[in-house]
């Protein structure tokens, strides 16, 4: 899983069956500062997430496992919102 | 997921056999600005989309997950038809604009 801001939304109304009523979010994907790694993509939001929220997501077919039906073409999904991050400072020598 | 363009068709006549039948488009990768990138795929078209349209695709085993793409050998699914998308709350594309 990674790290990610939501940063738009799209609409879709014709879509493959099973993902009926499922939300589709741009998220830009962060390294551990916070910073923007990668480019952006976008994936569908099984929370309430909306633009400017701290996210975290899973790619691959496990996308699509977080979808309430499992069997969709979904390689990302947005799992749930980041309240913290803790990071380990690195001793420097 | 990824946004692109639908930018033309495949046809090949001799393929493995699970293919047939399946719609293949070229695909040009755009950015979140709607910017054409100079990435393309080729993907199994699952919602009847046509040329010009801008469309969301799947890629890896997830594009099988479709039950016109069940069990064969596809890695990349056009699974929806963009209408309109926004960034930071401005208006990127809209289809019927």
């Amino acid at each position: 899983m990674y790290l990610a801001r939501v940063i738009g939304r799209v609409v879709a109304t014709r879509r493959t069956p099973g993902l009926e009523g499922v939300a589709l979010q741009w998220i830009q994907p962060l390294d551990a500062s916070g910073a923007p790694s990668g480019r952006a993509l976008v994936a569908c939001a099984v929370i309430s997430s909306g633009p400017g929220d701290l996210v975290h997501y899973v790619d691959g077919r496990e996308g699509a496992l977080a979808c309430p039906r499992p069997f969709v073409p979904v390689d990302a999904a947005i799992l749930g919102f980041v309240e913290e991050v803790a990071r380990a400072e690195r001793e420097e020598r | 997921m990824l946004i692109g363009q639908v930018v033309g068709s495949v046809v090949a006549t001799q393929k493995e056999e699970r293919l047939t039948a399946l719609k293949l488009l070229v695909v040009r990768v755009h950015d979140p600005e709607n910017r054409p990138t100079e990435q393309y795929v080729v993907a199994v078209d699952a919602v009847q989309a046509g040329h010009g349209d801008l469309v969301l695709f799947a890629t890896g085993s997830s594009a099988r997950q479709t039950q016109l793409t069940e069990g064969k050998p596809c890695d990349a699914v056009i699974m929806a038809v963009v209408d309109s998308w926004d960034l930071g709350g401005k208006n990127v594309y809209e289809k019927w604009a």
